[in-house]
């Protein structure tokens, strides 16, 4: 079981068909395949130990996959934004790579390695394409097919290792082959260092739907894209929702029938919005890690139309659901109190899974699951009676105060809720007398003025005061990652400044 | 012989390979055209086909035995009738899952 197995099936199935780039110029399965190819013989030559991808989004990425696969070596996308030093760190881990750039090359040094920009590689792989045989790969199934440096919101970059087994049993597990209607075209508008951009790659290649890419994300853009290239099938994070359906612009998407979301929690207004005004699209609310290979929940259409036309309390929360598990997948809540032991629906705790798809694995520090397969995900959440899964936050976000944990999802929520507020922070800030108290950072929506204490008096009467931040400051936008997840290091930093500065 | 999750299966009378995605816990005759399916990738030459021919598997279809516990994927499609322990497999349907990404 290998990358290269699925490239060749769409290769056999529907090799004709235009499944990367535009309808007229974009490659088929076969030219893929080729490109793979030649891409293999040349990151054999090189004695090339990986892949590094160190540019935007775009066809290239998923030929370097395939590539990669064919040679038995992994894809190692990385951030292209990061500083020069971080990359250096980063490509130190592997020796004897090949490295693909933007068009602006790079500063990183590497005496032992090869650096290309990637439309020079695509052109010599697809140059070589009709002269290398498309020879079976060499790449075993439980070797690493793709390693993705986590973003490090609360600590040091982890690079999480997915193994070809991995990738392929989340692929055979949650798409159909051949499933796409002809004409169907994916837009991906996620950077290739996000495990949705591995993913997106394999299961629509896999599904025979066309897919295109939008480098450098606006709402105005996305909107036109999915308009002008007819787009079936989409996959957003959360802030690219809420700036699409803020846009001063035609929001008109006939084309479009499937919108998918994850990455970080979804305001419900955000998504109420989205679905009031694109009735006919369907949602699907997608739950998972890069450890985890992509999705491992999924809220489809229908739960999220029950949802929004129901009175009734149970069925209207499941809008903020991530739903039941994609099949292979199991899901457990255990209690946080050393025990381990599985908690029944309602009760919050850990969010374990276990599945074929799950990694759980890091380079150079091993397997974190535990002796039955099961993996942390550090992520706090419940099940309903019904088996639909509700996610709070990261265990690592939980804030202690005098001695009471609290999990800032619940206040940010109850904050996002209010009208006029685009955006909402809490954390932890160390005290003397609590230990860490709670601070607040919101951002208001355009020509709106904030009052922080008529904030604090709602969230009071929300939830309770031990839960209301002492302290909240309006800033003109919170840090995030590209892929939306609040870097709350770094809020905690710029509060500790205007606190050292006032 | 004993089939394992994420095996690979090659006929021996035509181009159909099989991926197994659920085995049994027991000894099992996998046969296509009427003959036993090879672990091997190196076939040798083909054997003729024996049993109705145009009911062979077709890429990326899934098929199960008839009490539903060995489950295969077509990676290759082929003529030959795919049987387990004799009785011919049964193909899945489609599944529905909402594409997620």
């Amino acid at each position: 079981m290998n990358l290269s197995m699925l490239l060749d099936m769409a290769a056999d199935g529907f090799g004709d068909r235009v499944v990367l780039g535009r309808q007229d110029s974009g490659l088929t399965a076969e030219r893929v395949r080729a490109a793979a190819c030649g891409g293999a013989a040349m990151l054999r030559e090189q004695g090339a130990g990986a892949l590094i991808y160190l540019d935007v989004n775009g066809p290239t990425f998923a030929v370097a996959l395939f590539a990669a696969a064919r040679a038995g070596i992994p894809l190692v996308p990385i951030n292209y934004r990061l500083s020069a030093a971080q990359q250096a760190q980063l490509v130190a881990h592997h020796p004897r790579a090949t490295i693909l750039t933007g068009p602006e090359g790079t500063q990183l040094q590497v005496p032992d390695g090869t650096i290309l920009t990637t439309t020079q590689w695509l052109a010599e792989a697809t140059s070589r394409a009709d002269t290398v045989p498309a020879d079976g790969s060499v790449a075993e199934s439980s070797s690493p097919a793709v390693v993705i440096y986590t973003s490090g919101t609360t600590a040091e970059p982890k690079g999480v290792l997915l193994r070809h087994d991995n990738l392929v049993s989340y692929v055979l597990g949650t798409v159909e082959f051949a499933g796409a209607e002809p004409g169907d075209t994916a837009l991906v508008s996620v950077p290739p260092y996000h495990i949705a951009a591995v993913a997106n790659v394999i299961t629509n290649l896999y599904a025979g739907r066309r897919c295109i890419v939008l480098e450098q994300f606006t709402g105005e853009q996305w909107l036109e894209l999915v308009r002008s290239e007819s787009v079936t099938h989409a996959l957003v994070v959360p802030t690219m929702l809420a700036r699409i359906m803020s846009a001063d612009a035609d929001h008109s998407v006939p084309s479009l029938r499937s919108l998918a979301y994850g990455g970080a929690p979804m305001p419900t207004k955000v998504i109420e919005a989205a679905l009031l005004a694109w009735p006919s699209v369907n949602f699907a609310n997608a739950y998972g890690l890069t450890e985890t290979s992509s999705t491992v929940a999924v809220l489809g259409p229908d739960e999220h139309r029950a949802a929004i036309g129901s009175d009734d309390p149970k069925q209207r929360a499941r809008m903020s659901s991530v739903g039941r598990p994609v099949p292979g997948v199991e899901i457990e809540i255990r209690g946080t109190d050393g025990t381990g032991e599985a908690l029944s629906p309602g009760q919050v705790g850990r969010i374990w899974v276990r599945g074929d798809q799950v990694s759980g694995e890091y380079a150079g520090a091993g397997s974190v699951l535990d002796p039955q397969g099961w993996f942390d995900t550090r992520d706090e959440g419940y099940l309903d009676e019904d088996g639909y899964l509700f996610v709070g936050g990261r265990t690592d976000d939980t804030i202690i105060r005098g001695g009471e944990n609290i999990a800032p999802a619940e206040i940010e929520e109850a904050i996002l809720a209010l009208d006029g507020v685009d955006d909402a922070v809490v954390v932890g800030v160390p005290d003397l007398e609590w230990g860490q108290r709670l601070e607040s950072a919101v951002v208001a929506a355009a020509g709106v003025t904030l009052d922080p204490e008529a904030i604090r008096e709602h969230v009071r009467t929300q939830l309770r005061s031990s839960k209301t931040p002492d302290h909240i400051v309006v800033w003109d936008e919170l840090p995030r990652t590209e892929t939306g997840k609040i870097i709350r290091k770094r809020v905690l930093e710029r509060m500790a400044l205007d606190d050292a500065s006032s | 012989m004993k089939l394992k999750a994420g095996q690979p299966l090659y006929s021996v009378t035509d181009d159909t390979t099989l991926l197994v995605i659920r085995s049994a816990d027991r000894q099992v005759s996998l046969t296509c055209g009427g003959h036993e399916m090879s672990a091997s990738k190196d076939t040798g030459e083909k054997l003729p086909m024996e049993g109705p021919a145009g009911h062979g598997a077709t890429i990326g279809k899934r098929y199960v035995d008839i009490d539903n516990v060995v489950e295969l994927l077509c990676t290759k499609p082929g003529d030959g009738e795919l049987a387990l322990d004799g009785v011919a497999l049964n193909l899945v349907a489609a599944k529905q899952l909402p594409a997620s990404d």
